[in-house]
Order: C-alpha cells, then sequence, then structure tokens
C-alpha cells in the first residue's frame, strides 16, 4: 500500500505513524537518537544540524509536556522555533485546519510539529504540503503518537537490549490511547514476541487482536512473567460515561500495584507516557520504585525527537 | 416528437425482456416496441447498434441540495448528473435546509425540477418535523404535494414510541416509510465500522449490531401497526439475514444497498481518506459479501447511488470531522454492472435493480418499456470504460472513492419523457 509517510526510495518523509514504517528505519531513528543522548551531557547542548530551519509546533490540543520536549529537541539542533497554540475553541469559530497550515506554509516553514484532538489530522496535513516541509505527528487523535512510541521503545532497548526475548504488557485505556496504539506497532515491528494488553472490555477497541496482542482482562494473569509493564494513563478527559464505574475500582483491578507488579519477572521496568494519575492507574509506591524508569522516558524522549527531526531534516545519516 | 431508436438490445426487467428490438417514441411514450405502429414515421432515428436500451434509471437516494445547501450542489448541476448517469427518476431524501416537512417546500422542489425537464423527482417526506424525531408531519398533506414516501433520512428517532405512532400513522394511509437502520446511541459519533480499521485508525466505531437491532425492532413494530417498510442502504451481513428472514415469514418490507457497498471495506478508508465517510460507515468483507448476495437472491431489492454531493472544503478535514457522503448518480451504472459481473449475475437482474423494482417500491409507473409508458430511457454501452474524474462528472461534487478509477459501463444518451436530455460527446 502508498504509504504517505516515505519517499520513493523508501526514505523518512514525514513521521506520521509507526504503523507502515519499515523496522530499518525505525533502527535507524533509535541508533541516530543513541548519538544524541550524549548532547544533553555537554556544557553546550546545541548541534548546528538544524542551523537556519524553522520549526513550527502547530498544537491544535493543548500539551505543556510534549510540547516542550519538541520544542528543546529543535532548540538543541539550532533550528528556530515557533510555538502556535491553535486552541479547539478558535477553531470551532472557523477557521479551518488547513487555512492555519496554509498561513504557517506562506511564512516559510520548514517543518511542522502537529497535535490535534482528531485522528488523521496528521495525514492530512502532510497531504497538503508543498514537497520541501516535513510534518511530524505529536499526536491526532486517538491514533498515533509516534514519538511516543519510539522514545518508549528506546528506553525498553536501553534497559533490555534482547528485544527478540520479551514479554511486555500495556495495561489501562488501550481504546482512547493513541500511545498504547504507537507502542503496539513499534514492538512488533522490532520483533518482540509476547505483547499482552490488559484492560475491562470496555477500553479496549473492537478487534484489538488484530494488531497482534493478546488480550487479559485479569491483570494478574497479563503481569504474569513480564519483563516490561507499560501503564497507559486513563484518559479520564475522553471518557463519555459508562466505560468505568469509578477510578477507585479502576484502580483496584487494573492500577498498578508493588502486589500486582511482584507477579512480573524481578527485573521488570516499570513505564508510563505521563503524565501520571498517581492512585488511579498507578500507585506512588511503584511510580518512584527502583523498578519505574518514567523519567529516564522524559529525557530519552528528547533525544527521539531531536533524531526524528534530524533525519527529516536530511541532517544525520 | 416522433423517435426510433433501432438496433439496440433492449432491457425491459418489468416485461422480461432480453431482445434486439426497435423501439418507438411518440408524444414523449412508447408507443411500440418491435413493431411499429401504423403510420409511424421518425423525426429523428438513434442508432443503438452495439447499445443496450433500457428504461431511464430510477434511483432511491439522491441528495440534490436544494434547498439550502446550494454551495455543495445545485438542483440544476445535479440533475444533469442524474441525466448524464441515465436516472430518469429519482427519490431525493428531505435532510435539506430547511427540511421537506411541509407540503409547500415539496411543491416548491418539484416544480423547479419540472422546469428543468432532466429527471423526475420523487421527494420524501418528513417522517416528523424538523426530523427532529418528535411530531408526526402532515402525511397526507405532503402526499398531496408529492411525496413518494416519508423517512427520517440520516436521523434515526430515538423515542421508540414515536417511532411506533409515526409507523402506525403512515400505515392508516398505506405510506411507505423508508427507513434506513440505525440505534442512534451505539451509532453516536461513529464515523467507521467498529472494527479492526477502526480501530487501528482510533477512530470511533459504529457496530454492526446498531444496524441489526434496529431491523430487528422496526421489523416488530411493522408486524403490529402492518406499516410497509423499506429498509434502505443496508450495510451488514446480519441486516441481510434478518431481513431474508423477514421476507421468508411474509412481512411485507423491501430493502436496498448503496453502490458503495457492494465494493467497498472498512479498509479502503486507507489512510483517513475522507471521501471513504460514509453513512452508513464501510464494513468488512464479509459484509460485502453478503450484500452482494442479497442483491442477487433478491433479499435486497434495489440499487441505489446515495448520492451526496459535498465541497471540497467539507472534505479536507480529519476523517471525523469531514461531512459524510459520495457523488453517486453518474455511478449508479457502471457499478451495478460491476456487481453483476463480479457475480455472474444476468444484465436484466442487474438492471431490475436499478428501474423495475426501484420503481415498485416508490409505487410509480416508471423504470419499464412497456407501450404507454412514459418514454424515459437509457442508452448504453456496457463495454466503454471510463475514468472517474472531477471533469468527467457532471455533478457539482467531485467526492467519490471511486475518484480516479476506471469503470466500466457509460450513457450514451438519456431520453426523458421523450425528449433527449443527454448525449455523450463521443456520439
Amino acid at each position: 500500500m502508498y504509504n504517505p509517510q516515505l519517499t520513493s526510495d523508501g526514505k523518512l518523509k514525514h513521521l506520521l505513524s509507526i504503523e507502515g514504517l519499515p523496522k530499518k528505519v525505525l533502527v535507524q531513528i533509535l541508533d541516530t537518537a543513541e548519538s544524541f543522548v550524549s548532547v544533553a551531557q555537554r556544557d553546550v547542548k546545541k548541534v548546528p544540524l538544524l542551523r537556519g530551519k524553522t520549526v513550527c509546533n502547530i498544537f491544535f490540543e493543548n500539551s505543556t509536556r510534549t510540547r516542550t520536549t519538541f520544542e528543546i529537541a529543535a532548540k538543541r539542533l539550532s533550528a528556530d522555533v515557533i510555538n502556535l497554540n491553535v486552541n479547539t475553541s478558535s477553531q470551532s469559530k472557523g477557521e479551518a485546519i488547513l487555512d492555519t497550515v496554509n498561513n504557517l506554509i506562506a511564512m516559510h516553514t520548514d517543518m511542522f510539529v502537529v497535535r490535534h484532538n482528531q485522528s488523521g489530522a496528521a495525514h492530512l496535513i502532510a497531504k497538503h504540503v508543498p514537497d520541501n516541509i516535513s510534518v511530524v505527528n505529536a499526536g491526532d487523535g486517538r491514533h498515533s503518537h509516534p514519538t511516543q512510541g519510539l522514545l518508549d521503545v528506546f528506553t525498553i532497548r536501553k534497559y533490555k537490549p534482547e528485544m527478540h526475548n520479551l514479554r511486555v504488557a500495556l495495561v489501562g485505556d488501550v481504546l482512547h490511547s493513541r500511545v498504547a496504539r504507537s507502542e503496539i506497532h513499534a514492538l512488533t515491528t522490532l520483533g518482540v514476541p509476547e505483547i499482552r494488553v490488559i484492560a475491562p472490555k470496555t477500553l479496549l477497541p473492537n478487534e484489538v487482536e488484530k494488531l497482534g496482542v493478546h488480550v487479559f482482562h485479569d491483570m494478574k494473569a497479563g503481569l504474569k512473567d513480564v519483563d516490561v509493564v507499560m501503564m497507559l494513563r486513563l484518559q479520564s478527559e475522553r471518557m463519555s460515561g459508562a466505560m468505568l464505574p469509578s477510578t477507585q475500582e479502576f484502580f483496584k483491578t487494573y492500577g498498578l500495584t508493588p502486589e500486582k507488579l511482584a507477579l512480573a519477572k524481578p527485573d521488570a521496568i516499570v513505564m508510563h507516557p505521563g503524565p501520571m494519575n498517581r492512585g488511579v492507574e498507578i500507585d506512588s509506591r511503584v511510580a518512584d520504585s527502583g523498578q519505574a524508569v518514567i523519567l529516564p522516558q522524559v529525557t530519552y524522549g528528547i533525544a527521539i525527537r531531536m533524531a526524528v527531526m534530524a533525519i527529516l531534516a536530511g541532517g544525520a545519516a | 416528437m416522433k423517435i426510433l431508436i433501432k438496433n439496440g438490445r433492449i432491457i425491459d426487467p418489468k416485461n422480461n425482456i432480453d431482445a434486439k428490438q426497435d423501439l418507438y417514441i411518440a408524444a414523449g411514450q412508447i408507443v411500440g416496441i418491435g413493431e411499429a405502429p401504423k403510420g409511424f414515421s421518425a423525426n429523428q432515428t438513434i442508432d443503438a447498434t452495439g447499445l443496450i436500451v433500457a428504461p431511464g434509471f430510477v434511483d432511491l437516494c439522491a441528495r440534490l441540495r436544494e434547498p439550502g445547501d446550494e454551495y455543495k450542489a445545485t438542483l440544476e448541476s445535479e440533475l444533469r448528473a442524474a441525466s448524464a448517469g441515465g436516472v430518469t427518476s429519482l427519490s431525493c431524501p428531505p435532510d435539506t435546509d430547511p427540511v421537506l416537512d411541509e407540503p409547500g417546500l415539496v411543491e416548491m422542489l418539484k416544480l423547479r425540477a419540472w422546469r428543468h425537464n432532466l429527471a423526475r423527482i420523487y421527494p420524501l417526506g418528513a417522517l416528523t418535523q424538523k426530523l427532529e424525531g418528535k411530531a408526526l408531519t402532515e402525511m397526507c398533506e405532503l402526499t398531496e404535494a408529492g411525496c413518494a414516501g416519508f423517512t427520517q433520512a440520516d436521523h434515526p428517532i430515538i423515542d421508540t414510541q414515536v417511532l411506533w405512532r409515526a409507523l402506525e400513522y403512515a400505515a392508516t394511509f398505506g405510506y411507505t416509510v423508508f427507513l434506513r437502520p440505525e440505534e442512534p446511541f451505539l451509532a453516536k459519533d461513529g464515523v467507521a465500522h467498529d472494527g479492526e480499521v477502526a480501530g487501528r485508525l482510533g477512530l470511533k466505531g459504529i457496530p454492526s449490531a446498531a444496524e441489526s437491532l434496529r431491523i430487528a425492532a422496526v421489523l416488530r413494530i411493522a408486524q403490529e401497526t402492518k406499516a410497509k417498510i423499506h429498509f434502505c442502504r443496508i450495510s451488514t451481513a446480519e441486516g441481510v439475514a434478518l431481513i431474508r428472514e423477514a421476507k421468508k415469514n411474509g412481512i411485507a418490507i423491501t430493502a436496498d444497498v448503496s453502490i458503495h457497498h457492494l465494493h467497498l471495506t472498512e479498509h479502503d478508508i486507507g489512510y483517513f481518506d475522507s471521501n471513504a465517510n460514509l453513512k452508513p460507515p464501510l464494513r468488512t468483507l464479509r459484509d460485502k459479501d453478503a450484500l452482494c448476495l442479497g442483491v442477487k437472491d433478491g433479499t435486497i431489492d434495489a440499487i441505489c447511488s446515495d448520492h451526496a454531493p459535498v465541497d471540497d472544503d467539507a472534505k479536507l478535514l480529519p476523517f471525523a470531522e469531514a461531512e459524510a457522503g459520495a457523488t453517486g448518480l453518474e455511478l449508479l451504472l457502471p457499478l451495478t454492472l460491476k456487481w453483476s459481473s463480479n457475480h455472474k449475475a444476468s444484465l436484466q437482474n442487474a438492471i431490475a435493480k436499478i428501474t423495475s423494482e426501484a420503481a415498485a417500491i416508490l409505487g410509480i409507473n416508471n423504470g419499464n418499456l412497456s407501450v404507454g409508458a412514459n418514454a424515459d430511457i437509457a442508452i448504453f454501452d456496457p463495454e466503454a470504460a471510463w475514468q472517474v474524474t472531477p471533469t468527467a462528472l457532471k455533478s457539482q461534487g467531485k467526492n467519490t472513492p471511486f475518484i480516479n478509477m476506471e469503470l466500466t459501463g457509460k450513457v450514451i444518451y438519456t431520453l426523458m419523457n421523450g425528449q433527449i436530455t443527454y448525449q455523450d460527446k463521443m456520439k
């Protein structure tokens, strides 16, 4: 099938979703990120790869954390960065998404980092922009959040380099989670043999097993002997009623407590894309434990975003 | 004006004719088939060698966008599209702005269409006022004004008591109620089939059960009220099975399917192609196969275009925000033919689905070539291939999942009321 994010010779043109990316492109991004991890530890935290380029963060949906990490990543690559928060209220006042984009194209930006609350928004923009502009999806609706998926597998690779010998569990609101979809595609592409999703039926998409995952409704059974536990944020703001009775009951059944974590392998790592709802999906005793790699995820997130931007700008091998 | 159509292969499903014969037209009517009426001398002769001469097509669902949505399409542009597609009778749903819930609006629409003299239109009146699903419309008045039946278009009634009463009232007068079966709560905010693709793309799904539950409910109410129900645009295998069973049990119902659902599945959404945002949503391969078989075995009586021209701006949006619908009038013939060749159905059977069967559902005496009938005729080349491009389409709506594809089956002449209203440029 035609893949809108690759050039005709198989190079990365846009980063829209993990699905459809060949393994070699994924590995290229991860390896490139590896070389950027050290940039943050230097006195001068800058490399000149994007000097003279303008990166525009267009956020149609609010996000401080993701926008900040993209901003830092671009600045460490010496790009000029513009942040634009087009909140959905001004969208509903009538300006169509492509009108906003057209204005920014006219300002000669080189790269768009886009977040939108609708699935497919990044694809729409990528289809619309001229050839010299790359689009990075920073989250579209429930569909995809590819840099998050990449930084997650990057983190796993750091702690558990034997990817082809891992058991990974994703726990929580898979239905509304673009992070879960990206993680699942990244893990399957990199050859992780067993991916489990653990959630009540109301928080799983129909036919989720077609993504190549094993479905568990019982968290204790699902966590048995896993190497990686990836917790998902319970997106309560997207919850349109009747999916769960209460956050308390959710914590009791699907919250990650030390007792439940004890069922996983003793050296299992715990991940969370943030922001965490402590006491809803994760117990503070787990979140702050030595098994949690939640803050390293944030650190690596910057390296991953630098790698993606550098590759898209043609500045990295 | 007297016209002779000679050397064509006449296919008239209603009269069970499939033969090479000449057709004679005078004063807007068919006056002879096979042999000339006494003293007939043609003013004009159409040579239909190698072509099929069929009744003008009858489309059960075509949105003309008037009144209210003239920036999407106009009566004139869409009636021209109908004519180019060989469609001479069409039924239009009432989801216009304002809604067709008053006799004056229906009369006005019919009058304006009549002036264009391109296709006969049979509006469906709103079943409830403003399609709100609360209060009944004046169905008798609306029928007098020219409504061929009543419908809620894409606004299913939520309150089942209102649904019951609406069907009861329509049954009192023998009016046909056209319902697109969808359980509104299960379908709420959904934009794609609740399956693999919606899960992967992160789109809100509409389960198949949204259709089958509503069919089951309506069938039960129809049994009680004896209402004449026509199910519009069935999309699921379960739906086909329920309708087949109901027909076997003698419940008087009919059903149609759109051209899109006979050929496309959820996978045709690809990477968020908003042209594939349709109501009902495209479903699975299994559903598509069941629909095709349902048409073949007669469970599904008719094929409609579900014509819904949408302006570009309303499609250049993220998938879920894009307006649903596709242009279809000019694709009705080629996609019906494609169904017949894919499923080894006879041409006569295929043409029946867009002529006599559809006409019977609307209760109109078109869609046949009987002597004395209106001379509404589609003459087409079943082998001619053409590419569905924006310029090839007469409709103002260029939105279709089939855009840029090559289809086979091309209308060469359309006659309405004994006059040539469309002629292919090549001829």
